[in-house]
């Protein structure tokens, strides 16, 4: 098991102005970024979230800008695992570019209330709600991807692509 | 095997002589673009990188347009930071103020763009180059980082959706409208991590500008790049602005697309999205009363010069509501100056609007347009989620220059074709 917390649950289409709302953009520290997340849509989360706890939510999670701030102020909230119906695409490369766990499993999400406790095996991809004992199996990452993931994230990949 | 344009595009810079949906390539990029707030995560990503060098000084823009001029403390660090490194990198497309523009408005527009291109940008609008046949998408900042050394990047060749135009946009009806309703009826996920192609004759009747709307606002249907082929519109723009030779790819006539939507240009609607989703649309017809307190008109959505003529139309000779603030932001310090030219800024001011410096501000909650709790915007930029342009309980509205300057007249979300012109 890889990750192991409480679920906080979302609806469709959270968008990036929400996870980091944009007037915190002037600065690139993380943990002050975390101390905004998700602040307009849910000003319980920052005060709640625990080192380790995991976040779910339905259709394309992370739409809208860019900013490569969402997925890191999510990480240094203490998030261990994004699981969603599906991702907005540049989301979904922003998290595995900065190593923050994303999964997409529309079972799993189905089946997971907020306050449920979850946990994730990342390398066969099973989630398992521990307060009903139900559990899924998410779509591995392709062997690409993987590679990326084990070697800490992009830059680490590239650096050890290009010694290769 | 039939390939998109798209594909093509990618499979030439993978150096492969084919691609499929799903696959992923590595593949040379010809430009890497950052801003004041992405710019800042990729350097520190860089000097991760271990390498003095960027790949090539000549294939990198820098552009400080979101938090410029300088909005606060925290702002001023940020875009100081990405000087010293344009400066140290010696970056040949570093844009200070004075010569910058809203990026993707200003990269066109100085030749950083040609037909056939592989682009990435550290901003979600990058996809509105495609309305020059380039490949371009947004990406966050490690990938910018990435790209700044190596000059590469990898892609997840996408599928396709095929948006095959006929006819002719109505009188007050723009790309604007037809974006935004293209975005209702596929939803903000209709195109996910899929290209948006545009074809068919309807399109030799849109221009440029209209063409940069339209591909800009892809990424709000979740799409990874908004194309149109290169015609003759297209290779007028890139003789006047780009030196280098066009490259032109075109999809194979059996290329295969998810689906094809059909769209009859001459019954698109002025389009307005509701809040706070831009696929929450209405046809003007069928917005109701909306009162509201601001209008905003620019952004790398809507700031170029026919936008700015179209607003100037409608305003000409009329005043503002006086409950409503209307700021203009022409897009470009090139796109002001021809505005200054034609007599449009002229035409602002004496209607009761004020004309800002180009920048990002009030578009995404930045500065320069805030709003307040319960207030309301109509707006040609491109985003209306929770939030984003003032507190958590404001509204935006999205629409195009014509709706968006008849609203500033009346003070209420206006139909365009109901204002008398001067």
């Amino acid at each position: 098991m890889d990750a192991k917390g409480k679920a906080f649950r979302y609806g469709n289409n959270v968008d990036t102005d929400v996870i980091i709302p944009a007037r915190y953009l002037n600065t690139t520290d993380p943990k002050e970024l975390a101390s905004h997340c998700m602040e307009d849509i849910d000003a319980n989360f920052v005060k709640q979230v625990k080192a380790g706890d995991i976040m779910v939510a339905n259709h394309n999670f992370g739409c809208g800008s860019s900013r490569e701030h969402a997925p890191l102020a999510i990480k240094a909230a203490g998030i261990s695992c994004v699981i969603a119906s599906s991702f907005a695409r540049i989301f979904y490369r922003n998290s595995i570019n900065i190593g923050l766990a994303i999964l997409e499993c529309e079972e799993a999400v189905q089946g997971i209330k907020a306050g449920d406790t979850v946990s994730v095996d990342f390398s066969s991809g099973t989630i398992k709600n521990e307060s009903t004992g139900e559990s899924w199996s998410a779509q591995p990452f392709p062997p690409f991807i993987q590679k990326m993931i084990k070697a800490d994230g992009l830059i680490n990949y590239l650096r050890k692509e290009a010694r290769a | 095997m039939s390939m998109t344009m798209s594909q093509k595009i990618l499979a030439a810079h993978a150096k492969v002589d084919a691609v499929q949906p799903g696959q992923l390539v590595m593949a040379d990029l010809d430009l890497v673009l950052g801003n004041d707030i992405t710019a800042p995560v990729a350097i520190k990503e860089f000097a991760k990188f271990g390498t003095d060098q960027v790949f090539d000084k000549k294939k990198i823009a820098l552009v400080p347009d979101h938090f410029t001029p300088n909005k606060d403390i925290k702002a001023a660090q940020q875009c100081k930071m990405m000087r010293e490194f344009a400066h140290e990198k010696e970056i040949e497309n570093y844009f200070e103020i004075g010569a910058m523009g809203i990026e993707h408005a200003l990269l066109p527009e100085q030749g950083l763009v040609d037909a056939g291109d592989l682009i990435i940008g550290a901003d979600s609008h990058t996809c509105t180059y495609g309305a020059l046949g380039a490949f371009s998408t947004g990406v966050g900042s490690t990938d910018m980082a990435a790209a700044m050394a190596t000059g590469k990047a990898w892609f997840k060749v996408p599928a396709a959706l095929r948006f095959n135009l006929s006819g002719k946009l109505p009188a007050w009806v723009s790309g604007k409208d037809l974006i935004l309703h293209i975005i209702g009826m596929i939803g903000v996920d209709g195109a996910l991590y899929k290209s948006m192609e545009f074809t068919g004759e309807g399109v030799s009747s849109l221009t440029m500008d209209d063409r940069f709307t339209i591909c800009n606002m892809a990424i709000e249907a979740g799409a990874k790049n908004g194309i149109f082929g290169v015609d003759e519109i297209a290779l007028e723009y890139l003789a006047a602005h780009c030196a280098r030779k066009p490259v032109i790819f075109s999809a194979d006539e059996d290329a295969e697309y998810e689906k094809t939507y059909e769209i009859d240009l001459s019954t698109i609607r002025p389009t307005v999205s509701f809040p706070h989703l831009p696929d929450n649309t209405r046809t003007i017809d069928e917005v109701g009363e909306i009162r509201i307190d601001q209008v905003v008109i620019g952004s790398c959505t809507n700031g170029r010069i026919s936008d700015l003529r179209v607003a100037a139309q409608i305003l000409k000779g009329k005043k503002v509501d006086p409950r409503v603030r209307t700021i203009i932001f022409p897009a470009t310090q090139n796109i002001y100056l021809q505005a200054m030219d034609e007599g449009l800024l002229k035409i602002f001011v004496q209607a009761g609007a004020v004309v800002s410096t180009p920048t990002c501000g009030p578009c995404l909650g930045g500065h320069m347009g805030i709003l307040a709790e319960g207030e309301r915007a109509v707006a040609t930029t491109n985003r209306n989620f929770v939030g984003r342009m003032g507190h958590v309980g404001s509204e935006v509205y999205l629409a195009s220059p014509a709706v968006a300057a008849a609203s500033a007249l009346t003070g209420y979300i206006t139909n365009p074709e109901t204002i008398k012109e001067n």
